[in-house]
């Protein structure tokens, strides 16, 4: 009795230590609850009716795509499909814009999409284009900030695994598109070599992308063939170091296996600046050489609503060997990821991913070294400049693996670091850190709104996490990718807001909603389409046979389609539904499904003509319907199709009857 | 009649002419879903604004397709308001009191008769339905307010005067006050003869 008592007393007792334990504060490590002040919620709070401040361009990574949201709610606005396929929308499987996703590989469905980056006037973001890279099958994409829509698409030769890209001049003169693979260029000969002959026939290449200002149509302007190193990120010169252009390089080990190791060898790697106003002036002058590339160039005819494309045959080459002053290589400590210039283009941050401290040059000391030759060596015939000479300073003991670097307009930078998983504010000028706060974990990309610009608006800035853990509700194995919203108005940056981001979210930018609103398209005029199976009212409607394919000229209104009732299509036809949305009002577009299609729906725009492409594979009649909720009667927007064997005396007609000839 | 009210005359009768390139009337509509609203602008001989929207909304409670061609009164309006603004010049011309008087009353006719115009189109607009509309709600009629709000099913109807109608109901306040100053002066005028 008395022991058992004790026994109980003892269980009792210690269950009340544990529990204590457990809920006081330092006897476990942290969570970020703690971290969060306590007014966060007012500051991320947008109420219904009102708008966010900011548009937030976030790439999708593996789901090829680009996620819209608004800062500072981290809501979801838009996923605009880009160099991926959408069957919600249609991208990529109307026949209007198959063209985009076409390549010299033929037709490419997806792609991996890194960097964001809003085309530029005077180095600050103007609001009109949003840029973004596809790395693995290497191009660019210019997607339109009035539609929202993939509006053109380049594809870079040469190149294997584009990852440097797409950067732009102050004036978006240019976009660049920087290599992350060396590979053996030229003829099938030249081409077809073993690996192991990495050092003599491998080629690294960046190129200058020229979007056409008015049609933002895209060429490449010319293309600089470089010694065979992996091209990381790049930045634009801008104010000080205007005309230049820097590029982070590794593997300048030259290393073409278990990179992992043997890229990680050299103490220091490059950072590759470029004299691209001489680059163009040369490119004028004749002095490059017209090199065997094919590639593709698309773009989205907005009279037309589709999709063209230019074949290119071949590239304007410069090679660095015969133009010195090109190229100069500035030593950086360890695999320098980002690589990034602060407002006043005075200074450029490298980031070593394996290194422990992070070092700042100085553009004014880089020219100065120009001048003077002070040059430490040279790198397969590029000059490298002296480290010191070159260096404005390094902070010490920032944290761990530095990977990117955004700036406010105070004069102070803001660095994640993947490995210690935090971001820490320092001082460009004096290279003190100031302030440094938990990531939930690892962040890989940062954002400042404007802050790879000139004019940086500062207020957040934002983590692109990689691994999230815990964050969220569970979803199984796979999780969201999410961002962490800070403010950065105070002299602390204080976390205010977690919000889930699709695919895989690396690089971002933000601009002010006013920058982005008054350029909204509500819709397409009518009057101004001119696809060449438009039907622009529904006496336009109508049906044509020409050999084994049909076309049929149909037109939405709410609610009802024109024709609806389509008979005489036979089996081994091909059917195209060119379907033109008459309406002329905003947010009304509709849509086009029909039994046993192959490819997807169609969403179409007020004003827009889209067309899907049907292979009937059964006899008998198929329904079609609107698959966008367009009205009180949606549910009655419909029709029919009859498919007959082959060879049958069904003639072909397609009709609506009215309720009038039924009575 | 004195100078001064001659020239205000005309000048009444070269504003009429404004009424040729400016809305008279204008009808706004506000629902939930049409946060930017919806607006129809009646000019002398046109309609402007979100005809087609209106009309893409009332098909389905099976309301007519507004069309300009449907009013004569597009045609004869821009005429009317010619000889009004003619016969104005003519009176401030000759000077006669008869001719004020006159003119006032006819531009009073005219307004009531426009008023009137526009609620019979408005009665036969929201009346005359078509039988198959796929709306139909028993003794609901969609009539527009003639003149201040109304609510018609989802929608609220506002019908206000725009600016040609302002300068209309000016025109019409000048000669009032033009004519009561004339009839002042004329009794002054007669008292003094009775007292000398
Ligand atoms: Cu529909």
């Amino acid at each position: 009795m008395n022991k058992s008592f004790k026994i109980t007393g003892i269980v009792i007792g210690f269950s009340a230590m544990a529990f204590l334990m457990m809920n006081s504060p330092g006897c476990r490590p942290g969570t970020t609850r703690t971290a969060v002040t306590g007014d966060a919620a007012s500051r991320v709070y947008v109420a219904p009716g009102t708008h966010d401040e900011f548009y937030n361009f976030v790439s999708g990574g593996f789901s090829g795509q680009l996620a819209i949201y608004g800062l500072p709610s981290g809501r979801l606005l838009r996923e605009v499909p880009v160099f991926s396929v959408d069957p919600e929308s249609g991208y990529g499987f109307s026949e209007e814009t198959k063209p985009m996703l076409t390549t010299s590989h033929g037709f490419i469905p997806w792609d991996d999409s890194h960097h964001p980056e809003l085309s530029m006037t005077n180095a600050v973001p103007d609001g009109r284009w949003c840029f973004i890279n596809g790395n693995n099958t290497p191009r660019i994409a210019l997607i339109d900030l009035g539609t929202f829509r993939t509006h053109s698409m380049i594809e870079i030769p040469h190149s294997a695994g584009n990852h440097s890209s797409p950067f732009a001049t102050p004036n978006t003169e240019y976009v660049v598109a920087g290599t992350r693979f060396s590979v053996p260029v030229g003829s099938e000969a030249e081409r077809d070599v073993p690996i192991n002959t990495y050092k003599e026939n491998f080629k690294g290449s960046v190129s200058f992308i020229k979007p056409e200002p008015e049609t933002g149509k895209m060429s490449i302007a010319f293309q600089i063939l470089t010694p065979p190193v992996n091209f990381d990120l790049a930045r634009t010169g801008k104010g000080a170091s205007d005309g230049w252009f820097f590029f982070s390089c590794y593997n300048t080990e030259k290393a073409y296996s278990l990179l992992e190791v043997n890229a990680s060898q050299r103490d220091k790697d490059f950072i590759m600046a470029v004299n691209w106003k001489l680059a163009e002036q040369l490119a004028k002058e004749g002095k490059g050489k017209r090199a065997p590339g094919k590639h593709y160039s698309n773009w989205l005819n907005e009279h037309t609503h589709t999709v063209e494309s230019t074949i290119y045959e071949d590239v304007l080459q410069l090679d660095y060997r015969e133009h010195p002053g090109l190229l100069y290589f500035m030593p950086c400590p360890k695999s320098p990821h980002g690589c990034d210039v602060n407002p006043t283009g005075e200074y450029i941050v490298g980031s070593g991913k394996l290194a422990a401290l992070l070092p700042v040059f100085s553009f004014k000391k880089i020219q100065e070294a120009i001048a003077s030759k002070d040059f430490e060596g040279d790198f397969v015939g590029i000059p490298v400049l002296k480290y010191e000479s070159v260096l404005h300073g390094e902070v010490k003991k920032p944290g761990l693996g530095p990977l990117h670097t955004e700036f406010d307009a105070n004069g102070n930078a803001y660095t994640s670091f993947f490995v210690s998983s935090e971001i820490v504010k320092w001082n460009v000028e004096k290279l003190e850190v100031l302030d440094r706060v938990p990531t939930y974990y690892s962040i890989g990309h940062l954002m400042v709104p404007g802050g790879n610009s000139a004019k940086p608006w500062g207020k957040y800035v934002v983590a692109y996490n990689k691994i999230t853990k815990d964050r969220y509700l569970p979803t199984g194995p796979e999780l969201t990718q999410s961002a962490q919203l800070y403010s950065i108005d105070g002299d602390k940056m204080e976390l205010l807001l977690d919000f889930p981001t699709t695919g895989e979210p690396h690089y971002a930018q933000a601009a002010p909603a006013d920058l982005i609103k008054p350029r909204e398209v509500k819709f397409f005029r009518i009057e101004d389409n001119h696809h060449p199976w438009v039907a622009k009212g529904e006496k336009e409607s109508g049906i044509e046979r020409r050999g084994r394919n049909v076309h049929i000229k149909m037109t939405t209104i709410r609610s009802h389609f024109t024709p609806d009732n389509v008979e005489g299509v036979q089996l081994g036809d091909t059917v195209y539904f060119h379907v033109t949305n008459l309406e002329q009002d905003w947010d009304v577009p509709h849509g086009f499904a029909i039994k046993g299609a192959a490819n997807a729906e169609l969403l179409i725009m007020p004003g827009e003509t889209a067309t899907l492409k049907w292979v009937p594979t059964k006899v008998g009649v198929v329904p079609f319907y609107c698959t966008d909720f367009c009205s009180a009667l949606h549910q009655e927007m419909q029709g029919y199709l009859r498919v007959s064997p082959r060879g049958s005396s069904v003639p072909l007609k397609a009709y609506t009857v009215s309720v009038d000839a039924e009575l | 009649m004195r100078p001064i009210s001659r020239v205000m005359i005309a000048l009444a009768a070269l504003a009429l002419l404004v009424l040729l390139t400016v809305p008279i009337w204008r009808i706004d509509l506000a629902a939930p879903q049409y946060p930017e609203g919806l607006y129809l602008q009646i000019y002398a001989d046109r309609f402007e604004g979100d005809v087609d929207k209106i009309n893409g909304l009332n098909h389905y409670i099976g309301m007519a397709h507004i069309k300009n061609e449907m009013f004569k009164e597009f045609i004869y309006l821009p005429r009317i308001i010619m000889v009004l603004a003619a016969l104005g010049l003519v009176a401030a011309a000759w000077g006669r009191r008869i001719l004020l008087f006159l003119g006032l009353v006819t531009l009073s006719l005219f307004g009531l008769w426009a008023l009137w115009r526009m609620w019979d189109w408005g009665y036969e607009y929201g009346h005359n339905l078509d039988p198959r509309a796929a709306i139909k709600i028993e003794d609901q009629a969609y009539q527009p307010p003639l003149i201040g709000h109304k609510q018609l099913l989802n929608f609220d109807a506002w019908s206000t005067p725009d600016t040609g109608g302002w300068i209309l109901f000016g025109v019409m306040a000048l000669l009032a006050g033009v004519y009561f100053m004339e009839i002042r002066d004329m009794r002054r005028r007669s008292r003094a003869v009775r007292e000398t």
